[in-house]
């Protein structure tokens, strides 16, 4: 795709104070303000209720927005949604199918639904990709959950989008698929599809996105560079299992501010994962020369809960 | 990238997938009016209809066809259209109708339409079964065929109000089993309304269905209890009242995309 300069430094999807209040009166977004880059692979994190899928669901026209704007290519949602939603696909979170559709039929429905004129060579691609080629004739509701979620992807992709959402990918999604799927959105990227992903997962977002935001209480509350949030987040956590209790701290291991939990069986350590020196090492073997000896040790990175409400209060406190 | 001014082949998508969902059961979509249209004049054409005198000069069987085709034209299009909305609002498919690049006018073409030609055919499907019983003597054809479209998309407008409105499947019987099915009995769909005594007579008059039965009787037998051009009014009125309401709910998002 040909773009001049000035139009790649153009963000292709901008949302300004963005928000919405549903007829129950419940508040979903907050002013939520976005700027996602042409071609970048956003990654929203957020805990479930947070807005994510509202967010979604108003830049694609699902859910009508109470205040703010958002435009796609420059191109507003509302007032030009015939551009805007042609340039989106959309790969929702729930599995909902036409049952008594076939894979061939059901795609290429999407593809009309879209505007676009008949293109079995395109649909035959996209479901060679997803390895859906061999079940075009298929009764959706005789499908495996995974072929399901393949056949909305194969829906989303039909219509030949340069934006895609994909909500919650990996939910319900077995290894196999995901790595095919993760291996497609590099695919579309490389060839310029801008793709936005939600997830809960940490580990999902460090491994695909180029940029990470955060979306929290219906607030984005930061957008960064993926390789700055990562060393931000790289908190873990180190439990020992002792073999013998103990009722204190020995004041030989003070270095290590540890914490004594389970009445005495666990000793805590966190640490930076990011770091080049971890201190464990170090302290297994002061461990061991003062004799105490553990059943058992396991690490554990911080969840996204916990990331969430250090990065809130951090928030709190600016 | 860009749809243009009409999006075209969304519209034909629409009308594709709700054509095959008809197709899918065509056979007791047609059976059904079949039967039915044969125990009508087997039960009022003849054990009733041969003790009852003609009626505005049309044979008693001949009288109930017209009425026959807009009993089943009314229900059918009334589910036809509140199934097709309703069923991707229950399953959650709509998401990809309201987040295609579709106008509410080509959404409405697209289901209404192929609402409107699956109840147009049963009507037909029942005047040529009430053929084999009765002569079927039709004064002005297109005209009722004109009749028939005009009365088949306003009540598939309706049924769309009814779908999207529902909140459940059991909301989607409750209108037309309450109301329009009731209505349409008292509205002389089987009767004259000179057959009526007052005061009933006169409260028949405030049931719109009678205007549109007799309207439709009218292209038959050139012949109606009330006033065509008055009959032809109120359709029109019953159509554009459906036509606004389906127009605020796109423009509101009413239990769409609120």
């Amino acid at each position: 795709m040909l773009q001049t300069s000035s139009a790649a430094a153009e963000p292709i999807v901008r949302v300004s104070g963005l928000s919405k209040i549903y007829v129950g009166g419940h508040q979903a977004l907050k002013s939520a303000d976005l700027e996602i880059r042409r071609g970048e692979i956003l990654a929203l994190l957020g805990p479930n209720g947070a807005g994510k899928t509202t967010l979604i669901s108003i830049i694609c026209g699902i859910v009508n927005p109470t205040s703010g704007t958002v435009t796609v290519d420059g191109h507003d949602i509302l007032r030009d949604y015939r551009y805007t939603r042609s340039a989106i696909g959309l790969v929702p979170q729930e599995l909902t199918t036409d049952a008594f559709e076939s894979v061939w039929s059901t795609v290429s429905l999407s593809r009309g639904l879209f505007g676009k004129s008949r293109n079995p060579a395109h649909i035959e691609k996209v479901l060679r990709d997803l390895s859906l080629w061999d079940k075009k004739d298929a009764k959706i509701k005789d499908l495996s959950g995974g072929m399901k979620r393949r056949v909305m992807i194969a829906k989303a992709l039909s219509h030949e989008p340069t934006v895609l959402f994909l909500d919650e990918p990996s939910a319900g999604v077995d290894v196999e698929l995901r790595r095919d799927m993760w291996q497609m959105v590099r695919d579309l990227r490389e060839s310029g599809v801008t793709i936005i992903l939600t997830t809960h997962y940490i580990e999902e977002a460090e491994e695909m996105a180029d940029r990470i935001g955060v979306i929290s209480k219906g607030e984005i509350i930061l957008v960064e560079e993926k390789t700055e949030l990562m060393q931000k987040l790289g908190k873990k956590e180190l439990t020992l299992s002792l073999s013998e209790p103990m009722t204190a701290i020995p004041a030989e291991l003070s270095d290590w501010q540890l914490d004594l939990r389970a009445d005495g069986n666990e000793l805590h350590y966190v640490f930076d994962g990011n770091a080049e020196r971890t201190g464990i090492p170090s302290l297994l073997r002061r461990m061991t020369d003062l004799g105490i000896g553990f059943k058992d040790l396991k690490t554990h990175q911080s969840s996204l809960e916990e990331i969430f409400v250090s990065l809130v209060s951090d928030r709190g406190r600016q | 990238m860009s749809v243009g001014s009409f999006n075209r082949h969304g519209v034909a998508a629409i009308y594709k997938f709700e054509m095959h969902r008809f197709a899918r059961t065509l056979w007791t979509g047609l059976a059904v009016p079949v039967i039915t249209t044969s125990l009508y004049f087997i039960v009022f054409g003849s054990a009733i209809g041969s003790r009852m005198t003609e009626v505005n000069g049309v044979s008693y069987g001949a009288f109930i066809v017209p009425g026959l085709m807009m009993l089943s034209l009314f229900t059918e299009s009334i589910f036809n259209a509140s199934f097709g909305i309703h069923m991707p609002r229950f399953t959650g498919t709509i998401y990809e109708l309201l987040s295609a690049p579709m106008s509410a006018f080509e959404t409405v073409l697209g289901y209404v339409g192929a609402a409107a030609t699956k109840s147009m055919t049963v009507a037909l499907v029942i005047l040529a079964t009430a053929n084999l019983f009765v002569d079927v003597h039709i004064a002005h054809p297109f005209l009722m065929i004109a009749y028939l479209l005009l009365m088949a998309a306003t009540f598939c407008l309706f049924g769309f109000i009814v779908g999207i409105w529902a909140k459940g499947f059991e909301q989607l019987q409750v209108i037309p089993l309450l109301v329009i099915t009731p209505l349409t009995f008292l509205g002389g769909a089987f009767y004259s309304l000179d057959m009526l005594p007052e005061p009933w007579r006169t409260i028949t008059l405030f049931n719109p269905i009678v205007y549109l039965i007799n309207g439709f009787r009218w292209t038959f037998y050139d012949t109606a209890d009330v006033a065509v051009e008055l009959s032809l009014g109120i359709t029109l009125l019953v159509f554009f009242v459906c036509l606004f309401v389906v127009r605020w709910i796109f423009k509101t998002g009413y239990r769409l995309k609120n």
